[in-house]
This record gives C-alpha cells, sequence and structure tokens, in this order.
C-alpha cells in the first residue's frame, strides 16, 4: 500500500505509539514456524558432543581418545591439545579494577579444570546420537584437587580455586560519596547514629540462580563459504563477532554472526561461551558445518549463573526516620572465571543502592571472589535486584525498629517529584519520576488500609494463617549508556545503538536495528515507531536484526536498553529519511523546502491542497530520473544514537503474602504494581514484561535457588530439584502505570525489560518478614522455603540458619534394582 | 539429551511379554507410560538393551468391578483412573491421590502399575493403594500369577515384590463405599513430587470416626501405613481437638529423607500437621 492523497488524518497515523498491538511475531511463534538455532540443517553438517568434567577441581592428567575415535561414524575427537592455538578465549569485558585477576578462560580446558561441568573434549560425529554415544567412550584420567565452594572461606585464600594465580580475590572497588564529592562521610554519620539515632546492621544472602531460558543454548558453524558463518543461540550477535575475531585471530570480516529465532535470554545469553567457541574451532579444523544443542541439564550447569552475593548493610537514621548514612559491603562471588560482564554486575548495583532516596551519605564496597564453581554473570536485573533487595529490606526493617509504617518510612526519605532532576549521593542525576503518584495508586489498588486492618485481626485471633504485607518502592538505570562514562569505568564497549532504514522503492519501509531481541517483541514496538514517525502502515514495516551480515552494526539486547537507546537511533534514522525526502518533494512539488510540512506520511504545499506521501517520493528517488543537482538516489538512513544519560524507571510494588505458621508454608494474596517507565509504545507488550518479570523475582523469593554439594556438584542439576514456577504458581496481578516522560530522550521512554523483577523479589520477602515478626522474625533467607519459614518460627527469629542437606530428590536413584548402575563417566549428561 | 541405543519391542499379549522378559533377562526393561523410565534412559542412569513395551496390550488396560473389589489394569493411564466413577465412587482416596500427580500430560501417560513398579518413595499413588488394603496381581515367568498384598509389596526404595522377569498386571481394590477420603500433598511449586503427603479414608458413622485408614507419602524408603493413628482414631469425634491428639505420634518411628525440600525432622513435623488435615477433610470437617 501507498500513502495517497486522501491518506487518513495525521492524528489516527500518529496513534500507533501508544497502542497495544499484538506482537507480530507471536503468529509465527507460537505456530512452530520458527527459525532456532537447532533447526538449522545444512548439508554434510556434523554434530558435536561435549565431554564434560565431574569434578568441581582437578588436573587432566590424561585422556584416551581412541575407543572413542574408532565408534561408528565419528569423525573427530578434539581434546584442549588439539585445539589450543585455535580456540580463543571466552573474555571477560569489564575488569573493573586495574589489578583485577582474572583467570585466562579457555573454551575446552588443557590440563586444568575449574568448575564442574567444564569441557575437557567433545566429539563430532555424522549424527548427534552417534556423537553422544562416543562421548561415554571418551576415557580422561583427572587428579582431583581440593574445591573451594563457599566464597567467605573463599576469601581466606587457604584453597585456591586457580592454584597458579596465588589468590581467589579478583579485584575491589568502591563508590565513596565523601571521596567522590558526592556526599557526607558515612562513617561519621553511623558514628553519630550510634549515639543518638539507630542504626541497623544486617547481613543478606542473595543466592545463586540460573537463568534457565526456554530455548538451550544451540550452535551452527559453517565454514564452507567466503565467511564463515555462525548461527547461535546468543543475544548479542555483534559482540560475539568481535569477540571471537578479536580472540582467535581470524579476521572480523571473515565472521557472520546470526541470532536468529532466540527463545529468551534473560542475560543467560548475554555471553561469549565455550561452546561457541569449540564449534568455531572444530568447523574450521574440519572444514565442514557443525552443530551443539546442549541438553537441559547441561544449559543448567554451564549456562553462566546469577546473583550470588553476600550484602553486609549498615543503615543510619535519626530517631525521626530521615536516613543519615548507608554502608554497603559486598562479597560477590564471580565462580571459576570473570565472565565477560562479570564482576561488574554487583558493580551495576553501586548507583542503586541509594534507590529513590535523599541519603546524604554512602559508600559500597564490593570484593569480587573466585570459587570453583560455575562462573556467574548477568541475569534479569544484573547488580540492581541485589542492590533493591538490600535497600528495601533495610527500610522495612528500619520502619519496624521505629515503628513507623514502611511507606511512611520511604516517604519521609525519597526525593519528592518537585525536586527532579535530582543528583544521587552516587552522583546519578535522575531526569524524573513521581514517586507520590505511583505510590498513592499503589496504595489505593491494593487497599492497603484494608489489609493492615485484616492483619491486625489475625494477629489478635492467632490466626494460625497470618497475613503480610511487603513494600518495595524501587528505582532502576536502564539503558548502559553514555559510552564516554562506560569508557571511564574501563567496560569494554560503548553505549550506543545503530538503525538502519532503507526505504524501498514499492513504498515498503525496512528497518535494520544492532539490537537483538529474543522475545521481547521488538520487531512489533520498531514498527510502531517508524510507522508512527513516517506516516507509513504499521504493516508495511518490516524489521531486520540479529545478522551482522544485515545489521552490520550494533551492540544487542540486554539491561532494559534496546528501547532506550536502539529506539531513539530509530527516531533519528527516520528524521533523516524525511530531511532527504523533503529535498525531493520541495523538487518534485517545484516549492520551497520552507513551504513544505510533513504530516501523516505527506508532504504537503502549505496553503494549498498539493502534496506528495513519503512512497511516491522513494519510488521518485529510487528512480532517480529527476532529483535535484547534487542529490543522491535513494532515502535510506542511517543513525547511532548515544544517549547523554541513563534513564530511571520506577514504581512501587504492594505485596500480601498468607504465611501459614503450622506449616511455613507461604501463598501470595495480591500483587500491586504501580510502574513509571515513561512513554510507552506498547501497552500490551510493557505488561507482558512487567508480569514476566515478576514472576522472575518471585522466584527468586520463594522458589529458585542453585545449590552445590560439599563436593562441587551442582544438587539443582534438573527442573525436578531448581524448581521453576509456572503459571500454576502464580497469582493474577494487578498493574497500573503512572506516566513520567523521561528527559533525556525524545521519545521519553524508560525502559522495562528488567523492572519486575528488580522490584519483585523484596516486596515478597518484606512481606513474609512483616507476617512474622510479632513472632521476632525478622529475616527468612531466600528462597524463602516453606522449611526455612518454619525454622524461623520455631527459632523465634533468630536467624541461625539450620539448614536441611543439600541432596537431590532422589527420583532416578541409579543404584536402584529397577535401574543398573550408571555407565556414565567424564560426566556425561 | 540421547539415551543410548536399544531394540523395541512391542508384544500384544501378558504371555508374550513375559516372554520376551524371560529371552532377555536383565538386558531387557519394561515400559510402561515412559514417565519415569525415558528419563533415567535419557540421563543414561541405565542402557538396557531391550525395550519391552507394554503399550499395547489390552488385557492390561481399564477399571472394572469384581465382586467387593475394584480391578485396575496395570497399564491404566493416571487420567482414566481419574476419569472412572468406579474408582470414584468405591476408592475415592486413589482417585484423589491421583489428581495430584504431576500435571495433565504426564497424568494421560503415566500408569498406575508403572508408578506403583518404579516405588518413588515421593510417588502419590503408593500411599493410598497401602491404605485402601490393595492387593496387587504379579505375572510370572511360566505365565502363572500370585497376588501380593500392599502391605508386603513395597520392600524398599524403588524395590517392590516385582521380581525379575514379572510384570504387575493389576491393582485389586477392596471397595470402600461410603468412606470421606482425602489426599493432603504438600509441594512447593506445583508440578513437583510430595515431600510429604498423607492419604486418609475414614467412615463416619453419627458424627464419630468408626473407621480409618492413614498412609503416609515420602516418610521413608516405602509408603507407610499409619496402623497405630488408624486406630487412634477409631470412636474419636471428627473435631480438630480430638484428631490433633489422635495424629501426634503418626511420624514415630518413621524415616523421612533429607534433602533440599526439607530435612527429616520438619518432614516429621509437616507429617503431624498434614495428617490431621487429611483426616478432618475426610471426615468433611
Ligand atoms: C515431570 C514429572 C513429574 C512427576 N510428578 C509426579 C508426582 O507428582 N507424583 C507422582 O506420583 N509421580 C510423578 N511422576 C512420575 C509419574 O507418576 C510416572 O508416570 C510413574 O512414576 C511411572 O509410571 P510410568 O507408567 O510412566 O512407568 P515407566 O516410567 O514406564 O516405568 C517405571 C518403572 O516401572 C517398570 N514397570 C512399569 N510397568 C511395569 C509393570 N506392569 N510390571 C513390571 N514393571 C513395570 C519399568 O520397567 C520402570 O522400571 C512425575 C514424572 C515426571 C516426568
Amino acid at each position: 500500500m501507498t500513502i495517497t492523497e486522501d491518506n487518513p488524518t495525521a492524528e489516527s497515523s500518529q496513534a500507533e505509539v501508544g497502542r497495544a498491538r499484538r506482537r507480530k511475531e507471536d503468529q509465527r511463534l507460537i505456530t512452530g514456524r520458527t527459525r532456532w538455532t537447532d533447526n538449522v540443517t545444512l548439508p554434510g553438517m556434523l554434530h558435536i558432543a561435549m565431554v564434560r568434567s565431574p569434578f568441581a577441581h582437578a588436573r587432566v592428567t590424561a585422556i584416551n581418545t581412541n575407543e572413542a575415535k574408532a565408534a561408528r561414524n565419528v569423525v573427530a575427537v578434539l581434546t584442549g591439545a588439539d585445539l589450543k592455538d585455535v580456540q580463543g578465549a571466552n573474555a571477560n569485558a569489564w575488569p573493573i579494577s586495574a589489578d583485577q585477576v582474572t583467570p585466562t578462560h579457555l573454551p575446552m580446558v588443557v590440563d586444568h579444570v575449574a568448575c564442574a561441568g567444564e569441557i575437557v573434549a567433545c566429539v563430532v560425529a555424522r549424527s548427534a546420537a552417534e556423537a553422544r554415544d562416543a562421548a561415554e567412550l571418551v576415557d580422561v584420567d583427572y587428579e582431583e584437587l581440593p574445591a573451594v565452594l563457599d566464597m567467605k572461606e573463599a576469601l581466606k585464600d587457604e584453597v585456591l580455586a586457580h592454584p597458579d594465580l596465588g589468590t581467589n580475590k579478583s579485584a575491589f572497588w568502591q563508590l565513596d560519596s565523601k571521596e567522590g564529592g558526592t556526599g557526607d562521610d558515612v562513617d561519621a554519620a553511623i558514628e553519630a547514629a550510634r549515639t543518638d539515632g539507630v542504626v541497623i546492621e544486617r547481613e543478606y544472602r542473595q543466592q545463586r540462580l540460573i537463568p534457565a531460558f526456554m530455548e538451550p543454548r544451540s550452535v551452527v558453524v559453517d565454514p564452507t563459504g567466503e565467511q564463515i558463518t555462525m548461527w547461535s543461540a546468543t543475544q548479542i550477535p555483534h559482540i560475539l563477532r568481535f569477540l571471537l575475531a578479536a580472540t582467535t585471530g581470524v579476521s572480523e570480516s571473515k565472521i557472520r554472526v546470526i541470532a536468529p529465532d532466540v527463545g529468551g535470554g534473560f542475560g543467560g545469553k548475554l555471553q561469549t561461551t565455550p561452546e561457541e567457541f569449540i564449534a568455531f574451532a572444530a568447523a574450521r579444523q574440519l572444514g565442514k558445518p557443525v552443530k551443539y544443542t546442549e541438553t537441559r541439564s547441561e544449559s543448567l550447569l554451564s549456562g553462566h549463573h546469577g546473583r550470588d552475593q553476600w550484602q553486609k548493610l549498615t543503615l543510619s537514621a535519626t530517631k525521626d526516620g530521615t536516613v543519615t548514612g548507608l554502608k554497603v559491603e559486598l562479597l560477590a562471588d564471580l565462580g571459576a572465571y570473570v565472565a565477560l560482564v562479570g564482576g561488574g554486575v554487583p558493580v551495576l548495583g553501586a548507583w542503586m543502592f541509594n534507590s529513590i532516596y535523599k541519603f546524604p551519605a554512602y559508600r559500597f564496597n564490593v570484593q569480587t571472589i573466585l570459587t570453583n564453581k560455575t562462573w556467574v554473570d548477568a541475569y534479569r536485573g544484573a547488580g540492581r535486584p541485589e542492590a533493591t533487595f538490600g535497600i528495601e529490606r533495610m527500610m522495612d526493617e528500619l520502619a519496624a525498629e521505629l515503628g513507623l509504617d514502611p511507606l511512611e518510612l520511604r516517604e519521609k526519605n525519597w526525593i519528592k517529584h518537585e525536586e527532579f532532576p535530582f543528583t544521587t549521593v552516587a552522583g546519578m542525576t535522575y531526569d524524573s519520576g513521581n514517586y507520590e503518584a505511583a505510590t498513592a495508586r499503589a496504595r489505593e489498588l491494593f487497599d492497603y488500609e484494608g489489609l493492615r486492618a485484616e492483619q491486625q485481626r489475625r494477629r489478635a485471633s492467632n490466626d494460625p494463617v497470618q497475613l503480610g504485607i511487603g513494600v518495595s518502592t524501587f528505582t532502576e538505570m536502564c539503558g548502559l549508556a553514555p559510552s564516554r562514562v562506560l569508557g571511564s569505568l574501563s567496560y569494554g564497549a560503548g553505549g550506543w545503538e545503530h538503525a538502519n532504514i532503507r526505504m524501498l522503492p514499492t513504498g515498503k519501509v525496512e528497518v535494520v536495528t544492532g539490537t537483538s531481541p529474543h522475545g521481547q517483541g521488538h520487531e512489533t514496538a520498531w514498527s510502531q515507531i517508524v510507522a508512527d514517525r513516517l506516516g507509513v502502515p504499521f504493516e508495511d514495516v518490516e524489521v531486520l536484526h540479529g545478522d551482522t551480515q544485515i545489521s552490520h552494526k550494533g551492540l544487542d539486547t540486554y539491561g532494559s536498553r534496546s528501547l532506550v537507546v536502539g529506539g531513539e537511533a530509530l527516531v533519528l534514522a527516520a528524521d533523516k529519511v524525511i530531511e532527504k525526502a523533503k529535498v525531493v518533494a520541495a523538487h518534485l512539488l517545484e516549492a520551497s523546502a520552507d513551504d513544505l510540512e510533513f504530516t501523516g506520511g505527506r508532504f504537503g504545499v502549505k496553503g494549498t491542497d498539493q502534496g506528495l506521501g513519503i512512497a511516491e517520493i522513494a519510488l521518485a528517488s529510487f528512480a532517480a530520473h529527476n532529483l535535484p543537482d547534487g542529490v543522491e538516489p535513494g532515502l535510506d538512513s542511517d543513525a547511532t544514537y548515544d544517549p547523554v544519560s541513563f534513564s530511571f524507571p520506577h514504581g512501587t510494588h504492594l505485596c500480601a503474602m498468607e504465611v501459614d505458621t503450622e506449616t511455613g508454608a507461604t501463598k501470595m494474596r495480591s500483587y500491586v504494581c504501580v510502574d513509571d517507565i515513561g512513554v510507552v509504545v506498547n501497552p500490551l507488550i510493557a505488561e507482558g514484561q512487567v508480569h514476566g518479570g515478576l514472576v522472575q523475582g518471585i522466584a527468586q523469593a520463594l522458589w529458585e535457588g542453585a545449590e552445590y554439594d560439599e563436593n562441587g556438584t551442582l544438587v539443582t542439576g534438573s527442573f525436578v530439584d531448581y524448581t521453576l514456577p509456572t503459571a500454576a504458581d502464580t497469582i493474577s496481578f494487578v498493574t497500573d502505570r503512572t506516566e513520567s516522560p523521561s528527559t533525556t530522550n525524545t521519545l521519553g521512554t524508560k525502559g522495562v525489560g528488567e523492572a519486575g523483577t528488580i522490584a519483585s523479589t523484596p516486596a515478597v520477602v518484606n512481606a513474609i518478614v512483616d507476617a512474622l515478626r510479632p513472632m521476632g522474625v525478622h529475616d527468612v533467607p531466600m528462597p524463602c522455603t516453606p522449611e526455612r519459614v518454619w525454622r524461623a518460627i520455631q527459632s523465634g527469629g533468630s536467624t541461625r540458619q539450620v539448614e536441611s542437606s543439600g541432596d537431590a530428590q532422589p527420583h532416578f536413584d541409579p543404584a536402584a534394582p529397577n535401574q543398573d548402575t550408571p555407565e556414565t563417566e567424564g560426566g556425561a549428561q | 539429551m540421547i539415551p543410548a541405543s536399544f531394540d523395541y519391542v512391542a508384544p500384544t499379549t501378558v504371555a508374550d511379554a513375559l516372554a520376551a522378559l524371560a529371552e532377555h533377562g536383565d538386558d531387557a526393561k519394561v515400559l510402561a507410560g515412559g514417565q519415569s523410565l525415558l528419563p533415567i534412559l535419557r540421563m543414561r542412569l541405565n542402557a538396557p538393551s531391550v525395550v519391552v513395551d507394554l503399550g499395547r496390550i489390552p488385557e492390561l488396560q481399564g477399571v472394572s468391578e469384581e465382586g467387593d473389589a475394584i480391578v485396575i489394569g496395570a497399564m491404566t493411564p493416571y487420567a482414566a483412573v481419574l476419569a472412572s466413577e468406579l474408582v470414584s465412587t468405591h476408592a475415592g482416596l486413589l482417585s484423589k491421590a491421583v489428581a495430584t500427580v504431576a500435571d495433565p500430560q504426564i497424568r494421560h501417560r503415566g500408569t498406575v502399575g508403572g508408578a506403583l513398579v518404579h516405588a518413588d518413595p515421593a510417588g502419590d499413588v503408593g500411599a493410598p493403594v497401602l491404605a485402601l488394603g490393595a492387593e496387587l496381581v504379579i505375572a510370572g515367568a511360566g505365565g502363572q500369577t500370585r497376588t501380593v498384598a500392599a502391605d508386603d509389596f513395597f520392600e524398599d526404595l524403588f524395590t517392590t515384590a516385582v521380581g525379575e522377569g514379572e510384570l504387575l498386571t493389576q491393582i485389586r481394590i477392596p471397595k470402600h463405599t461410603g468412606w470421606g477420603s482425602h489426599y493432603e500433598k504438600f509441594v512447593r511449586v506445583s508440578h513437583q513430587w510430595s515431600i510429604v503427603a498423607v492419604a486418609a479414608a475414614v467412615r463416619v458413622d453419627g458424627g464419630s470416626i468408626a473407621e480409618a485408614r492413614v498412609g503416609l507419602t515420602n516418610m521413608g524408603a516405602t509408603p507407610l501405613r499409619a496402623r497405630a493413628v488408624e486406630e487412634a482414631l477409631v470412636g474419636r469425634a471428627a473435631t480438630d481437638e480430638a484428631v490433633r491428639a489422635a495424629v501426634a505420634q503418626v511420624a514415630e518411628g518413621t524415616n523421612p529423607p533429607s534433602d533440599l525440600n526439607g530435612g527429616a525432622e520438619y518432614r516429621r513435623h509437616l507429617a503431624t500437621v498434614l495428617t490431621r488435615r487429611a483426616v478432618l477433610a475426610a471426615a468433611g470437617a
């Protein structure tokens, strides 16, 4: 369709932004018309199976591959010795200190295994089944080394995760408001409060989590063309291409990376993985296309994990509840290696512990630590959920200590809406927000007073089921940027994003984005933005992404950055298209460019009914028969946008939990959240992001946790024991929005991808603790399992942690008579 | 996850299935609904050379009535048991337990017989079968059958009276018509195996408990029958107070596992609470 003279009015075409359109990609995705990496099948393609270490820490003393090599249809068996000069390395892109200790992370180990699941060899065969069978035949001799698994133990440097490094301490990083000139001395504030105020000191554990995306990771490499093409289930095709080139020595121009349909990531696919590098090396070595797709067990064991911190927090306040200082001391377990973002994840929390509050003094310390566990990296929220949990738990503790209502206490300390823009004690400038409005709306939707009254009734009647109300007022920062700030933090990349708009001669529009969606709905939202901007129908916009040959420039999708950064790039590119078209339109209409106005996709000559639609101009520009002198044919335009700042969404989340004091079981009664994410492009998509985010955050509070046994074996190695919730475990959430447009970008958007996850975890734990406070409970470690809740009640609130054993449920007991002894060796699962 | 390769046979009679088992000895493995066996094979915890699929044997399917008993073919899927009015009327406890197994997909594949032979202590059908005093019919190599009381069926963790080369063919449950029943299952997420569960059936007469049956799930290596509690309940009023006193000792002598979902001490505590709730619910109180 082309734009005609009697085009719909400007208003209706501009109404795309804000429309709750259904996602255009879903029809295809949910009817199986998909192209996941594992669906890619190439002629002559070989299959890889990995041989993984069952030990957390070991030296590989010998590998016998003879039997595996002799197995049917096995083409090659590769070990670290075979690949060591060609495999490249898995890099850390954000050394947080100049002297960071960073163990070399080889995709396939050569002789030292630093965590269970590390790859020691791989089998390449004509079918996946034959590769798997032969992998069982690879005979690896290990010399087991003592493993260090607990981060506090690791600090002592008695047992080393990497003996050759001499220490388990990777890096120390600090932000101090006095030193930075953004606030007062926190130690002085705490000392003062010890004499005539209140000081709250707590230690919280952020347990280890597993991202558990729906599509397991998969990679296909085709080395047969001029460029080596890699398909990968990744969030970061551009960064992957760069790092493949940078660490293997293959010219970047000879590498093409494609992220086809990608089924979720949550940060778990914000990584360059050993499996990708091994597949790349194997394909080059053999000259044949190869495929590797992980099993769910491999995914849980060897995809990077998330969170895993100890947080020691000290909050000082005056007796009326005005906070005077916050001191944060973090230990962060990075696992066996410093992964791509690695120690940068806890650092991202540095600017968020002070959250929405006007604290006068602040210090943030983090010590990152190496252990013999799976490496840890970004997981939905990355640094900000940890910070939000810490401060929101502390604010509830302070309120309880002072006998204040937790919402009142927050209001006393938060930034008032008329105080924006506001520069915080951590040095960030928040552009806009209205905490009063979001909180007022949330209170109303929640029936805060009604639930408090019910809570009192249950307390008075000694009801075995108690009710608790949890508060979380959060803010976060989206869109890691601007580039120069990232540079000052030694982050390995910029924070810009690129877009390209191609005006096709038929009037259709191709939008190329450097973001790399994997379930977020960018194709729909981007189409809405461009349709509005160019005045073309939504259906005429096609969004292309995830292939470095099509989208040659980009920084991919993570950190709630795609819309706030990539969306702005789109706007800039569209504006350039309009500028170019205007020149051509003026020429064709024989009018002065100044007399033209562009509305609803049409250049009209002011005061006349003359005009031309943008599609007509695209065609004329393509034909190039009649262009003004010096004007190039074509309207296609590129833009790269580097934000001036982060954006700061916020919101108020209220959660009511029922706690069965007899069993410790908890049940969510209601959950209300009012988020302010600025201007919303597509409310349906935003809502979906909030719902999914909430469940992931609630899951951290209640259900999920990666557990290792004393040997460093992942006990939660399947979904039997890693208790991921399903829709059946959650309730219907009540969501609403207030809208304070961002002032740092033209669309006014703020980012929503992580908001739900960041806010919800403390809301749930605060609710559980609130229910049990009269019993002396002031903490329940996460995940708040029924047993832990029950024990907290039993011990009258002492946080003494009596833990159940870290065993898995033995549903598949290999020693059971119905089953033969396992034949697995070398950790093949 | 790819299992090691195996041969596959699908006999259509019990006799042929037994013959196949006799032929292949301990290289063979019986496949029922596959909901436990397939994960085991895929994780390569076991690698039989022959899989004998019972799925095409009509005589192992379905629910019928024989005098005072309900007879369930070993290969009857959970979903069919759930849909059976005979079961809900005369062995309601089993219906209630089966309703809590996993999710609808698994209930359409998994079979009652497969679950009983697999004998996972966290499985949900053992306790009701035990509590209702069922009998299990086992067919052996020569084609002869023997009947084992549920009390003698569960021997240990993943171990039952069904020996090598044998098949479980039927579950015979004495009718408990008019009994109230309840299965109280405690889990953290909805699709989970029981952390602890309690199966209770009671016959209430004039406001007090005339007879009671109580089975425990995951309180030891096998499902357990809480006979002392059953006896203590007889003659009691179906009230919170009376039942609470009668069930207080339910966990005595049990040896529940300790794992990520809970320590043994916690499980013993849970058993006490859940038994009270199950009995009261069964009594309609
Ligand atoms: C995700 C998931 C969740 C689950 N959750 C639960 C739950 O909440 N509660 C619960 O109780 N169960 C649960 N299960 C297990 C489920 O109930 C299984 O179906 C059951 O344990 C085995 O039944 P099956 O018919 O699938 O047997 P199979 O897996 O086919 O066989 C199990 C074992 O029994 C043997 N066998 C089977 N039938 C016979 C026979 N007639 N004679 C001799 N040997 C035989 C097999 O050789 C095998 O060793 C779950 C399973 C899964 C996959």
